[in-house]
């Protein structure tokens, strides 16, 4: 598509030369049209997010720095900054496919299992690089502990699920192992329901107990940073609820990215929300500000339904 | 030409009601009824194949080894058949059969068959005659309407014997040192039983000796030979190393042949001690024969027997035919060494096959970066289970005998040229060339049991920090585990019943030497010829030169080997069902 085809279409786009000037959303006290940023970023021109984070700078225990993603030839993330707060919960919202999921995986790197993938950009752990030829993946992604979408209990004993994580560190010692099983599983609230049945097979459990024998994998591993990919889209609203409250218990002590399409999960349960669309980062802040006064009048149109 | 018609495109259709396209009832294609009776159908058929097959098999099998009641038939033209009915149908004789036999036989079966123009067929019987070495015929046909007289007569008896078959007739006399100690049936029958069981004692025991000591001795020699020849060919013949080894080889010589003659003078005692006994017999048509009574291994007088004593002379063949060595030209006694060279070859083979295929199918689903060169790999492998066992065969015996073989012999084995140690057919050549025929069946088997492990199940041992191999190691694999062990199971099936291969690497007609010899250092032989069920059939039944009499042996041999095949099968299923109920959830 060539850029005289653009600026037919989009006429009340305020930009001369599409390709080297950042577009910035335009805030409401200017009245600008709904859809103009949202235009501007389909037509693949540069945006600037707006981030305001509070007080995530300063204490981040996640700080990705303009970062790009390709699946082969298409881009899936553009230039994204942000930080995510130590002991916080940062929420990711956006429509489909706007590369939520993307950008999380990207962060305990599971997308170098696909082959198609090349990165720009850095990221780091605690100051520590996530990318470079330095780092040690698998070190790395000890750090992370990870929840997908539907539960992925391993096929073996409950036991055996939880201290998986310690098991491929060859932990041998039947105490430790025990001990960190009950802690880990007390974490996740599964404690009670599963003390009786550690021997028994994971799969036994119920859709909801099975996602928080997930999370109570992934805590085994005292992990830096807790990643969930929409714990909760497979789960009904009960189990949901419960994995939402074990979300604000292990707030504080773990720092916690998730991702969710449920809009009052989002702000029920995180600190900062970052909205994204087709793969930028358009605005960050405070969750209570996100939803209640963004200053992206795009931002608002989503966080009420009235987009995407 | 003109339209007067208006057009009908140019109207416009009226609206249609919401529905139109639907039928009243569906059709009965719809409902698919005839698609049940033709599944139904199809597996019905196969069932019936199935069951036919087994069942055909099952009921000859099982028969061979019952004692069966012989009848004496004399015909009406004066000759006598003596022997079991096997067989009988109706016929009706043609032209060239009517010719062929005297005038007076051919006058009865015509006017048995009545009308000329529209002949009714007549009844025949066959019979089991044996006495090959008499007759030359193992079977004979009987026409009824020439059936003279028929009788069972009560001392008729089956005797078999250690080679040239089965005899059948009744005891006349027993002799010692050509002495007629008993006359009549009676007498020389409990005489026979009297001295029967010590003579095959002795029988057996000097077998031994000939095996174990005469063998030892004969391999003694044999090494001292091969060591003298080591020395010969590292040293030269005229080195001082090579005339100490000499004069050490003749010593062990002299030493094992004196070994060796007081063994034979024991053998040749324990012959003598058997040689005086001898059992008279005449045949049915009155012709009588003195059998020495060591070659008679089992002598039954089938017509007196009750229901019981059949089932322990059953029972008696049937363990014969398990545990001991083929006699007769492999048409009577036991298939052990078939039976033992079958589950070992097997065993070996599923120990070849199964690692590497796993390994290179986890190398091919988890490794390997897909792309053409992998998918050309993977049509390779299926093709290659395509391809004529046959093939493998030529392959095995031209790489693994010939080739690689060889090269073992050249490098350790260099003395005993030129007598091909390895380079020959043998037990380990046969399992290679198998391993590598059923090998695509794993690699097929383990890749699709690989494929079927969810992703999320990988992601999610990654996430927490896994490696690849210990993904593969404590997830991927254990969940894979029942599909690699089908893959096992189909490669067992198809290994163990395979036949063509083997007899170009290492199956033969007669291997008394086990591979596994416990008496013997170094215990394993996987360099000897050996003997495999499957071959067993094909030799005994079409190959040997009295076929005729072997066929009820194919039956049985034919029943063991789907047996073994069926254990080995069960076998690996329980594994599999012990692997699943440990491995995952019982739901």
């Amino acid at each position: 598509m060539s850029t005289e085809q653009e600026q037919t279409i989009t006429p009340h786009v305020p930009v001369n030369d599409p390709s080297s000037e950042p577009v910035s959303g335009k805030t409401k006290v200017e009245g600008a049209q709904i859809g103009g940023l949202f235009e501007a970023i389909s037509k693949g021109r540069p945006v600037e997010s707006v981030v305001y984070p509070d007080g995530a700078t300063e204490d981040a225990v996640l700080e990705i720095d303009d970062f790009n993603l390709w699946y082969g030839d298409a881009k899936a993330l553009h230039n994204t900054t942000f930080a995510a707060a130590k002991g916080k919960v940062t929420a990711l919202i956006g429509p489909s496919g706007c590369g939520k999921s993307t950008l999380l995986r990207s962060v305990n790197r599971m997308n170098d299992l696909i082959d198609s993938v090349r990165i720009e950009g850095q990221m780091r752990l605690n100051g520590d690089p996530v990318y470079g030829k330095s780092v040690d993946v698998i070190e790395l992604r000890k750090r992370i502990g990870m929840v997908f979408q539907k539960p992925n209990p391993f096929p073996m004993s409950i036991f055996e699920n939880v201290i998986y994580s310690l098991r491929i560190d060859g932990v041998r010692n039947k105490s430790t192992l025990e001990e960190i099983c009950e802690q880990s599983l007390r974490g996740a609230g599964l404690w009670d329901e599963a003390k009786d049945r550690l021997k028994e097979s994971a799969l036994r459990l119920s859709g909801g107990q099975q996602q928080r024998l997930c999370i109570a994998r992934a805590i085994a591993a005292e992990p830096e940073v807790l990643l969930l990919d929409e714990p909760c889209s497979a789960l009904d609203p009960i189990a949901t609820g419960r994995i939402e409250d074990l979300i604000e218990d292990l707030k504080g002590t773990y720092s916690i990215l998730i991702v969710t399409h449920n809009m009052q999960q989002a702000s029920r349960v995180s600190d900062n929300t970052a909205f994204m669309y087709l793969g930028r980062l358009v605005e960050y802040g405070p969750t209570e500000q996100i939803f209640l006064s963004p200053k992206l009048k795009e931002t608002e149109d989503y966080v009420t339904g009235r987009f995407g | 030409m003109t339209l007067t018609a208006p057009v009908p495109t140019s109207q416009p259709e009226a609206p249609k009601q919401p529905g139109w396209r639907r039928r009243r009832q569906s059709s009965l294609t719809a409902h698919g009824e005839p698609m049940i009776w033709l599944t139904g159908g199809s597996l019905a058929v196969c069932l019936l194949m199935i069951f036919g097959l087994l069942g055909l098999v099952v009921y000859q099998g099982g028969r061979t080894f019952w004692p069966r009641e012989i009848v004496r038939i004399e015909r009406k033209d004066g000759g006598v058949l003596f022997g079991q009915v096997t067989n009988s149908s109706t016929y009706v004789p043609e032209g060239l059969a009517l010719e062929s036999m005297s005038e007076d036989s051919a006058n009865v079966l015509r006017a048995a068959m009545g009308d000329a123009e529209d002949p009714s067929p007549i009844g025949r019987r066959q019979l089991r005659t044996e006495n090959f070495d008499l007759t030359g015929t193992h079977y004979n046909w009987v026409d009824e309407p020439l059936i003279a007289s028929e009788e069972r007569p009560e001392w008729a008896m089956i005797v078999e014997r250690l080679e040239k078959g089965r005899f059948y007739g009744e005891p006349v006399a027993f002799l010692v040192d050509d002495e007629v100690t008993a006359e009549g049936p009676d007498a020389a029958w409990q005489q026979f039983q009297d001295r029967h069981g010590e003579v095959r004692e002795r029988f057996e025991r000097y077998k031994t000796l000939e095996d174990k000591d005469l063998g030892r001795a004969y391999d003694k020699i044999e090494d001292a030979r091969l060591e003298l020849r080591g020395v010969e060919m590292r040293k030269g013949s005229s080195s001082a190393e090579y005339r100490e080894e000499k004069a050490a080889y003749d010593a062990t010589v002299a030493a094992a042949e004196a070994e060796a003659a007081v063994v034979q003078e024991k053998i040749d005692g324990l012959k003598a001690q058997n040689e005086v006994y001898a059992l008279r017999m005449r045949t049915g048509d009155g012709m009588e024969l003195d059998l020495a009574l060591e070659q008679i291994v089992r002598a039954v007088p089938t017509n007196q027997l009750g229901f019981g004593d059949k089932v322990a002379v059953y029972k008696d063949r049937w363990l014969e035919f398990l545990l001991d060595d083929p006699r007769s030209a492999n048409s009577e006694g036991g298939v052990w060494p078939a039976i033992f060279g079958t589950v070992i070859m097997t065993l070996i083979m599923s120990i070849m096959v199964v690692p590497l295929g796993v390994l290179a199918a986890l190398y091919l689903r988890e490794y390997a970066k897909q792309g053409i060169l992998v998918s050309i790999v993977r049509i390779a492998v299926n093709n290659l289970a395509g391809v004529p066992s046959i093939v493998f065969g030529v392959f095995g015996l031209g790489f693994f005998c010939y080739i690689f073989g060889t090269s073992i012999d050249q490098l350790l084995f260099s003395e005993r040229l030129p007598n091909p140690t390895y380079g020959k057919g043998g037990i380990l050549w046969a399992s290679l060339t198998l391993a590598l025929l059923t090998l695509p069946v794993v690699i097929v088997a383990t890749e699709e049991a690989l494929a079927a492990v969810p992703n999320s199940m990988r992601e999610g041992s990654y996430a927490c920090g896994a490696t690849k191999w210990q993904t593969i190691r404590r997830i991927v694999l254990p969940r894979a585990q029942p599909g690699i062990m089908t893959g096992a199971i189909l490669a067992i099936a198809r290994g163990a019943g395979e036949v063509a291969p083997l007899m170009l690497v290492g199956a033969v007609k007669l291997a008394p030497d086990l591979p596994i010899e416990l008496s013997k250092f170094p215990y394993v032989f996987p360099e000897r010829s050996f003997m495999h069920l499957g071959f067993h059939i094909f030799d005994v039944g079409f190959q040997s030169q009295n076929s005729e009499a072997a066929k009820p042996m194919v039956y049985t041999t034919t029943l063991l080997l789907i047996g073994i095949v069926v254990t080995l099968n069960m076998m690996a299923i329980l594994i599999r069902a012990r692997l699943r109920r440990r491995i995952q959830a019982a739901r």
